[in-house]
């Protein structure tokens, strides 16, 4: 075998802590490698033409770069060496920058280290093979979790580029957050006006399939080839004949219901329809409030409808949607603020959140848009804004900003002046973080035009003084002194968190999420709405916080990388998978239990069982091959033989 | 329930009361308080402002007492001894400390103390709310208290472990079963000026001050505390209080013990109430009130 | 009086390791919310509040920390450490201050440190504290002779004030020498006891 071994500096990356061109030396001694080099810039375009040239020139079978991560640039150097007439896994990667230079500074430590990965590397190519991969069929259709504004984006583009959606919502109306707000920042216009023309699209649309209500309860399969399934819950309405007349929630006598679409601000009836502009505009049952369902006795509901839609003896129903690629939107829900008990701990009815807040300022809203306080209803004239309740907060396990707050804060800031004009709003900040087009000019705004008082400090305690106004106790640090405001209603940006149970649905995708559960982008600057799964995006603040342009912006770019997967008819399987030597297969069914993939199905040989890889499920994690304990399942490029090359080349140095 | 007891020396002074009122409680409770004898001061805020070491020698020796006696549960009323002797304990969980402060000690100290509870932790123990409340011969029906426990018993919380640091329970638990009406009282974990009332005056006056006015404000009939010292800051200095915010306070500030007490129907010569400078007469008048009594619907004898 | 700090020169950097490894807080994750600053119960008393004693630790700024009357001022009611974001014992970053200001002779607040010896002495006469004994040292020392004489009848008469210490039975020379070795270590490693 004839070997080429190509040292990269990385510029300064690598050069500056191994000396490259002592290790291309050393690699010259070694078996089979025929030639070595150690350029400035591997993976640009010379240095690519530099390894094309040389394959020509010495007649290489094989190559290897010893530069970054494989992460990085595997697939551009595998496409170097094909292009050059070798086989794309002739090719093997020693990574001396994440491993070596980026992690010590001992100059001769990190050349021998290198040196050993490099051997390694070599030892491995000796052993390898030329692999083909596999094509596969792929299903054009896209499932989106999540109605919020990110999924609606993602599935409206995906719908208009040809390709069939599946969306799929966990509340009973699309919308999600952005359906509450009353008006949106910089520019203060009007948000149920803004995101309804999308909702209606999403209900037209000819290639959306909306299931609201509805969960995702399993995925199997890969990339092209997903099977999901979908629990629909029972609305104990029959939406096929419910035509959203209204009916119904006139006549419901469970008027006490907890109205959830209002954060709770009002109550509703047991069966209701969301809000006005709902989508789909059908009526749910609130099975834990509806006379007939908990005292099984009322059935009003079911007398009034006009097309006999009502269901009490509604059951769950399971869906399944075979799919080839999945967006996940699930976007967020804020943080449990109750445990300030600094604050009340949510025992004053004047202490509210930021979102009951829009609800309060909104025309659909539960006062229809009068700003009142909770406990009396009257207006409220002098008005406090705590920012970074749960953001910025190591003590509650919250660390991180939650990105829009100061923005929505000077907004609420600005229409509650809109709204009392003879009203006084204070924000407290820790900093004002304002980077988006027009948003810092608009916080100033908030302060230069709509008189806000910004008081720089976080607030300690807030009571009840006993003459029915909240004592606000909090400090000017610019001024350096304690301040008191006595406040008709208080008002707390309280920070985000993932969606209740983005784990649990991360793990259903067999995608990455963060300690705080949002999920994990392939690479945080490069593979933003990627994820380690092929076939699954992000959008939105499933991925962490963001306001809305960057949440649409994320939906369609999740859209365009869907799109653009399925611009292909044909997937390519990686071959660097398992394979079953079908002679030393004892059919003991251990790699069938192991494998987390579901990747191995049992067969039959002459009359023998054994087992046999799906080549297209296959992921190359290697965990049979481990298991195995005939040794007949190997990994394809990572077999035994090698891994045994790669230990005998390093414990003789 | 036998336990070792830390009077604490507010006891033998300042909060006699405190004390004559928890002897009794608990010898009703059939809780035996086994006093450690030879007991010495905390060292107080003084000793901890001075120096840690000293501090937790102070304390160290009588846990040492306590633990050569076999305790295992040492139980005190007051919540400024409480947090020295729990700080001393946790902080000799460090060799290093430890080693320190048995330089200071006659003898080093031994390797395990006794945990340190406050009475009101004890008397929680010793029966839960529903036992209490089978206990109680008096109601205390008709009476608006704010549960007031000071800014020690509860913090700092992971060394003192009690409720909820912002929004403790206990005390609203235990005279809820007797029958009184506790409202949400905000301030019951602020600072009441602690022991700056002889240095500073200004400070106990204006803390003092504001806590008064929010209990006056929402028209309790008592503020119900738990510390000798917040007990004497609102009470004993409750003219210099109301001085400090231009006002006049009536407010009676009585121990929780002392409530208990007269919910058990214990004779009131043994809670001591005749020592409280702000008389609690108009309270125990409304007790003995016999329309208020009637209300009762015959619950309590 | 109010130049620029210079910083060069004024900055201590072994100061903020001293006082990071007394209290065992790492000051440098305050990120100066103020939110020790706006429940504190003594702020009002403070020359510098207690946020801006945290920036002054973070700096570095030895001299001006030590020298605060907010350190003496402390409650030590822990407010501050309950309410942080951070997770900061800032009550102990103040108790550390204090113990270190002690120990390098800087008493900002005389009053205060007089008050703590008075009840200390009473402490390590009788083995408990004497409230009159405490009260009696205490004028002797601040020369504050009228302090709280307005309470003195009400105490009296409900029998509060103890005119006549009470000493544990047993006597107090165990405590006294604990006092006493305190005494003798501080001088052998050179600070103020």
């Amino acid at each position: 075998m004839r070997i080429g071994v190509f040292i990269c500096h990385c510029g300064s990356n690598i050069a500056g802590t191994v000396d490259c061109a002592k290790v291309a030396a050393i690699a010259r001694s070694w078996p089979d490698v025929v030639y070595a080099v150690d350029p400035m810039y591997t993976c640009a375009e010379p240095g690519q033409a530099a390894i094309e040239a040389a394959i020509h020139e010495h007649k290489l079978d094989g190559v290897v770069v010893a530069s970054c991560s494989p992460r990085m640039h595997e697939p551009t150097f595998r496409r170097t060496v094909e292009r050059a007439g070798l086989n794309r896994y002739m090719f093997e990667m020693a990574n001396i920058r994440e491993h070596v230079s980026w992690i010590g500074k001992d100059m001769e430590a990190n050349t021998n280290k290198a040196a050993e990965l490099v051997r390694l590397a070599v030892e491995k190519l000796r052993h390898d093979v030329p692999l083909t991969a596999k094509q596969f069929d792929v299903t054009k259709r896209v499932l989106v979790i999540g109605g919020g504004v990110a999924g609606i984006q993602a599935a409206l583009d995906c719908a208009e580029g040809g390709v069939p959606v599946v969306l799929v919502e966990r509340e009973a109306t699309i919308g999600g957050k952005m359906a509450k707000l009353d008006k949106t920042f910089p520019t203060v216009d009007c948000s149920a006006c803004i995101l309804g023309p999308k909702m209606v699209d999403v209900a037209q649309h000819p290639n959306i399939t909306l299931y609201a209500c509805a969960e995702v309860e399993e995925v199997s399969g890969y990339v092209g080839n997903f099977t999901v399934k979908i629990r629909k819950r029972a609305t104990y309405v029959d939406w096929n004949k419910c035509t959203g007349c209204g009916a119904c929630t006139e006549k419901c006598p469970s008027k006490k219901t907890p109205d959830a679409f209002n954060e709770a601000t009002g109550t509703t009836t047991a069966i209701t329809i969301a809000f006005p502009q709902a989508i789909p505009k059908k009526a749910v049952i609130n099975p834990q409030y509806c006379r007939q369902l908990t005292k099984g006795k009322c059935g009003v509901c079911a007398k009034i409808c006009p097309t006999g839609a009502i269901m009490y003896d509604m059951q769950d129903e399971i869906v399944t949607e075979e799919v080839g690629s999945i967006v996940a939107a699930t976007g967020y829900d804020l943080m449990d603020w109750t445990v300030y008990k600094e604050y009340g701990g949510g025992t004053y009815p004047d202490v509210i959140t930021s979102l009951q807040y829009e609800r309060l300022m909104s025309a659909s809203g539960p006062t229809g848009g009068h700003i009142v306080r909770p406990s009396d209803g009257r207006e409220p004239k002098n008005i406090v804004f705590v920012q970074c309740v749960g953001s910025r907060d190591k003590s509650v396990g919250r660390p991180y900003c939650s990105g829009f707050c100061c923005m929505y804060t000077a907004k609420q800031a600005i229409l509650t002046k809109d709204h009392i004009p003879d009203s006084q709003s204070y924000v407290f900040y820790m900093d004002i973080r304002a980077p988006g087009k027009m948003y810092d000019e608009f916080t100033r705004r908030a302060m230069e035009e709509y008189g806000t008082e910004y008081i720089r400090g976080r607030v300690s305690h807030i009571y009840p003084d006993g003459n029915g106004r909240l004592t606000v106790m909090g400090v000017d640090t610019l001024l350096g002194r304690q301040v008191e405001i006595k406040a008709d209603l208080v008002v707390l940006a309280v920070g985000i968190e993932a969606s209740r149970g983005a784990p649990q649905l991360a793990e259903k995708l067999r995608i990455s999420y963060d300690n705080h559960g949002f999920f994990m982008e392939s690479h945080v600057k490069l593979k933003p709405v990627e994820t380690n799964t092929a076939g699954v995006f992000l959008a939105g603040v499933c991925q962490g916080a963001k306001d809305i342009p960057a949440s649409v912006a994320q939906g369609s770019a999740a859209a365009a990388k869907v799109l653009g997967l399925f611009a292909k008819d044909k997937l390519e399987s990686d071959p660097q998978i398992a394979q079953v030597d079908i002679q030393r297969c004892v059919a003991c069914g251990k790699c069938l239990r192991c494998c987390p993939f579901g990747a191995i199905k049992g067969t039959e040989f002459r009359g023998e069982p054994k087992v046999q890889v799906i080549e297209t499920v296959c992921q190359g994690c290697g965990l049979c091959t481990s298991t195995c304990p005939q040794g007949a399942i190997q990994l394809q490029h990572s077999t035994d033989n090698q891994i045994l090359a790669e230990v005998n080349a390093l414990c003789q140095c | 329930m036998n336990v070792a007891y830390y009077p604490g020396c507010s006891a033998k002074g300042s909060s006699k009361d405190y004390e004559i009122s928890t002897q009794a409680v608990c010898r009703a409770l059939n809780i035996t308080l086994e006093e450690i004898p030879g007991w010495n001061c905390c060292g107080s805020t003084p000793a901890h402002a001075v120096d840690t070491e000293l501090s937790a020698a102070l304390c160290a020796r009588n846990l040492d007492i306590a633990a050569s006696q076999g305790a295992k549960l040492l139980l005190t009323p007051c919540p400024s001894c409480l947090s020295n002797l729990r700080a001393a304990s946790q902080r000799m969980e460090k060799p290093e400390f430890r080693q320190r402060v048995n330089e200071l000690l006659d003898t080093p100290a031994a390797e395990t103390f006794p945990e340190v509870l406050s009475v009101m932790q004890g008397i929680a123990m010793q029966l839960d709310k529903e036992n209490l409340a089978l206990r109680v011969k008096k109601t205390l029906k008709g009476l608006r208290l704010a549960a007031y426990y000071g800014c020690l018993m509860s913090r700092p919380a992971d060394r003192m472990r009690f409720e909820d640091p912002e929004n403790p329970q206990l005390m609203e638990d235990l005279l809820t079963a007797c029958g009184a009406e506790m409202v949400d009282f905000p301030l019951k974990t602020a600072c009441c000026g602690a022991a700056f009332g002889i240095p500073e005056r200004a400070m106990t006056a204006r803390n003092s001050g504001r806590i008064l006015e929010l209990a006056a404000r929402l028209d309790v009939d008592a503020v119900i505390t738990a510390c000798p010292l917040c007990q004497m800051n609102l009470d004993l200095r409750q003219t210099q209080a109301g001085r400090a915010l231009n006002t006049r306070f009536h407010m009676p500030v009585v121990y929780f013990t002392q409530m208990l007490g007269l919910a058990l129907g214990l004779p009131r010569k043994q809670l001591g109430l005749n020592k409280l400078a702000v008389s609690a007469d108009k309270l125990l008048g409304k007790l003995d009130d016999p329309r208020l009594a009637d209300a009762e619907g015959g619950q309590q004898s | 009086m109010n130049d620029h700090i210079d910083l060069n020169r004024l900055r201590d950097p072994s100061f903020i390791a001293a006082v990071e490894a007394q209290s065992g807080q790492n000051v440098s994750t305050c990120y100066q919310c103020g939110n020790c600053t706006a429940g504190c119960p003594a702020g009002f008393a403070y020359d510098m509040p207690v946020s801006q004693i945290m920036r002054g630790v973070q700096l570095g700024l030895r001299d001006s920390v030590l020298h605060s009357r907010s350190i003496w001022m402390c409650l030590s009611c822990s407010t501050c450490s309950q309410r942080c974001p951070n997770n900061i014992d800032v009550a102990a970053v103040m108790e550390t201050l204090r113990h270190m200001a002690r120990k390098a002779g800087y008493v900002t607040v005389p009053k205060m440190e007089k008050f703590w010896l008075s009840f200390l002495n009473t402490v390590r006469l009788f083995g408990r504290s004497h409230e009159i004994g405490t009260m009696a040292l205490y004028m002797m020392r601040s020369l504050r002779v009228f302090t709280d004489v307005d309470l003195a009848p009400t105490a009296i008469a409900k029998g509060k004030l103890g005119l006549l210490p009470h000493i544990p039975p047993g006597g107090a020379k165990p405590v006294a020498r604990i006092f006493q070795r305190y005494k003798e270590r501080a001088r052998r490693e050179g600070v103020r006891p």
